[in-house]
């Protein structure tokens, strides 16, 4: 079913040809930028955080994969229900015999994020190699794991401020606010002071987005840390799911 | 003569007003709006907590007040100088909500520009509001500029503003020839983005790449103000003749595309 739903997408979206150059030169000078920022970032010295500058280019590869998820699939997805409360059409979603909460986050399909995909994947690849890491099996398995949990968790924050539109119509911005925080992630969290990464690890689980997957692609993941990942993924999954059908029971339809 | 020009000094003021209080209404309208708008904006205090954990800082003898003030004056700067006018241009044109403001005796021009202004002045409780919090945590941080220097900055936010509305200006004339005018603006926002001192203080870049970005205009929309506000020293005539040369490229420009873009408008059903 998500073959079909995203080939429909695809061949609507690659009409615009001039589009694939804007976004891959989009692409491009973010990632020089947040490279440059990054070189001031180190400055004479060795480390930020106690990461060198191969391992934090791992962290940023991160930042730049998840990225590209989101203008791929969770911004073309999720900014739909907006529309779908506004104009009522989101009784047609409901009636429809697909589970309502995967039909809205996964009806449509952006090719625009890939190019971040994969310019996030390289990075992430290279630095990881040039940082020494020996990518042994269970590594490959632990950071496999980490990332499908920083995409759950990334995907149910998404979600969760999308489905508040049902009761208040303008909520868009919102997730404006929550892209501006979740740039936090192009960091390792132990760059911050102390009260920051309080926040960013246990009120807004940023650091479960990218320095802990990081951790694991370098080889110095640990149990618990997974263990925390993957109690976080799925409690926000739950969670989100809790809330959707919590919103429905507030959601009258527009003809009533 | 001179009966004249009070008249039509008096008339403009009359159309300032009413335009500006109007829009005002408007935007208290969309006040959660516009405060999750401001909230959106928190780029340049996530960037100081990484600042005032880094080698780089202390290297560069940045102590931490002046990081905090450096960094809270940009996040001010940027939220006064926040330009949308592609996007709501690119729609009225679209939807041929134009053709009615061309047929007013006043430039539309004007009327966008009085909607930003209105939406500043929404948005100043939430800024307000943020700077607070941000002084609740970080008390040591906390400073007043000097009366002097306080509307030096405010002067300098408003100029900054004032170019930065310009150089959209001339990218929203491009949508009376093409459908990608918002998306030139993404890719401008960029070099805005890593050059203006919004990310990194200028006194970080290495000296090649800060000469290169202060041949830009984005350092005067965001760095200069900023370090006018936070009481740093700073080169005033050097700002502001900076700005006062792109306005003086930027204006012209951005007129003769307005003509030349109106003689193609054709609106719906025009």
């Amino acid at each position: 079913m998500l073959r079909r739903f995203w080939a429909t997408s695809l061949a609507a979206d690659l009409e615009y040809q001039v589009n694939v150059l804007i976004e891959l030169l989009a692409v491009a000078g973010n990632l020089a930028g947040s490279l440059f920022v990054l070189s001031l970032l180190f400055g004479q010295g060795g480390s930020l955080g106690g990461w060198s500058w191969e391992e934090a280019l791992v962290v940023l590869g991160l930042y730049t994969l998840l990225d590209g998820i989101t203008s791929t699939v969770l911004q073309p997805n999720l900014s739909t229900i907006v529309t779908h409360v506004q104009n009522g059409t989101l009784d047609f979603v409901l009636l429809k015999p697909v589970d309502s909460q995967f039909w809205l986050s996964a009806r449509t399909f952006s090719p625009w994020g890939l190019p971040g995909v994969a310019a996030g994947f390289a990075l992430i690849v290279v630095a990881a190699a040039r940082a020494g890491a020996r990518p042994d099996g269970a590594t490959v398995a632990a950071a496999l794991v980490l990332l499908l949990s920083s995409t759950v968790i990334l995907y149910s924050l998404w979600f969760v401020l999308a489905a508040t539109s049902i009761w208040f119509v303008k909520v868009w911005n919102a997730t404006e606010v929550l892209r501006a925080a979740l740039v936090a992630g192009r960091y390792p969290v132990s760059a911050y002071p102390v009260a920051l990464r309080t926040f960013f690890t246990f009120v807004l689980p940023v650091a479960f987005l990218t320095t802990v997957p990081a951790e694991a692609i370098l080889g110095r993941g640990s149990a618990p840390w997974l263990l925390a990942s993957l109690v976080v993924a799925a409690f926000c999954l739950f969670g989100s799911r809790k809330f959707w059908q919590f919103a429905l029971r507030f959601y009258t339809s527009a003809s009533s | 003569m001179r009966g004249s020009r009070r008249l039509r000094f008096a008339r403009g003021w009359r159309i300032a007003r009413v335009l500006l209080s109007t829009q005002y209404a408007y935007m208290l309208e969309y006040r959660a709006e516009i405060a999750l708008w401001a909230l959106s904006g928190v780029l340049p205090l996530i960037m100081l907590g990484v600042w005032s954990g880094s080698e780089a800082a202390g290297g560069l003898g940045l102590s931490p007040e002046r990081l905090s003030r450096y960094f809270l004056s940009a996040f001010v700067v940027r939220q006064f100088t926040i330009v949308w006018l592609v996007h709501v241009f690119e729609e009225d044109a679209l939807q041929g909500r134009l053709s009615p403001y061309l047929l007013q005796p006043l430039h539309p021009l004007w009327r966008y520009l009085a909607s930003h202004l209105s939406e500043q002045a929404t948005r100043l409780p939430f800024v307000v509001l943020i700077m607070a919090i941000f002084f609740l945590f970080q008390p040591a941080a906390f400073w007043l500029p000097t009366p002097g220097g306080f509307l030096l900055a405010v002067v300098a936010i408003h100029l900054a503003f004032l170019l930065r509305f310009l150089l959209q200006t001339v990218i929203t004339m491009l949508c009376f020839w093409t459908e990608r005018a918002a998306a030139l603006e993404r890719l401008l926002l960029i070099p805005y983005l890593f050059l203006s001192g919004l990310v990194a203080p200028l006194e970080a870049f290495p000296e090649g790449v800060r000469a290169f970005a202060l041949l830009t205009p984005f350092p005067a929309m965001l760095s200069f103000p900023a370090q006018l506000l936070a009481g740093e020293p700073v080169d005033l005539a050097g700002g502001l003749i900076t700005i006062g040369v792109w306005a003086a490229l930027l204006l012209p420009l951005a007129l003769w595309l307005w003509q030349a873009g109106l003689r193609r408008y054709s609106a719906m059903g025009a």
